[in-house]
């Protein structure tokens, strides 16, 4: 066949969806995000997410979440069926605004970690964790 | 009620006044995530502990809302300040409504 103008971009069209794909956060997660921050745009900064790079078990996959100004982090991972993993709120007497926890992750996926600073603004963090054996059971 | 909570916590036993302690928390739970089928290809009805606190001497430290995606005896690890003498009281909440509490002295020294 030849390669015309039209099939040219067709085919550039098609290779980016298809390039596209898994990093399009599902519409759950956006919702995710969109109901902590209330729609604010979300930035980057002061927030750390520390994830292994590789997990064996899907089952429990340590996470560590910290920030020095942050009132609230919420933990969210794109790829499981329900995005949501937890959401940390400071008190009066955290000594620091880090915490530590284990998660369950459904396959190879991105981690975010969006936190909410005293001045009210969002920043996110975000790893990619590739996970062996998935953590969802089924 | 899931069956054989357990919940553990470790606490220095003693701090400088207004020092920074780290406190582990563990409580065994199954999480069921509602995700899961047994034999049949039934779902398995999600049971989770959703939220945690801790609190000293009434003021609150941490809280956490917990998701199915959290794993199975949910582990957490924080820091805290104690400005005073007093008592760490941690409280478990789960999704049948059942409460679990236990606490910690800590002392100045």
């Amino acid at each position: 066949m030849e390669l015309t103008r039209r099939r040219a971009i067709q085919i550039g069209v098609g290779a980016l969806l298809i390039s596209g794909l898994p990093f399009r956060a599902s519409a759950s997660t956006e919702d995710a995000i969109a109901a902590f921050t209330g729609g604010a745009e979300v930035g980057s900064g002061d927030v750390k997410l520390i994830a292994p790079e590789i997990a064996e078990n899907g089952n429990t996959v340590p996470i560590e979440v910290s920030s020095d100004t942050a009132k609230e982090i919420m933990v969210l991972a794109t790829g499981n069926p329900t995005p949501s993993v937890a959401t940390f709120k400071f008190g009066k007497l955290a000594a620091s605004r880090a915490a530590s926890t284990r998660i369950r992750l459904a396959g190879t996926q991105d981690v975010l970690a969006i936190a909410k600073l005293e001045d009210g603004s969002f920043v996110q963090a975000s790893r990619t964790v590739k996970v062996t054996i998935g953590g969802c059971g089924g | 009620m899931a069956t054989g909570v357990k919940p553990r916590v470790k606490v220095p036993k003693s701090a400088a006044a207004g020092d920074t302690v780290t406190i582990k928390t563990l409580i065994s739970h199954k999480m069921e995530s509602g995700q899961r089928k047994d034999d049949d290809g039934n779902v398995i009805p999600r049971s989770i502990i959703n939220r945690f606190t801790c609190d000293f001497n009434g003021e609150n430290v941490i809280e956490v809302l917990l998701e199915p995606a959290i794993s199975t005896n949910p582990y957490l690890e924080f820091e805290a300040m104690a400005p005073e003498a007093g008592e760490f009281k941690f409280t478990w909440y789960d999704d049948d409504g059942s409460v679990y509490e236990t606490a910690k002295n800590i002392a100045i020294s």
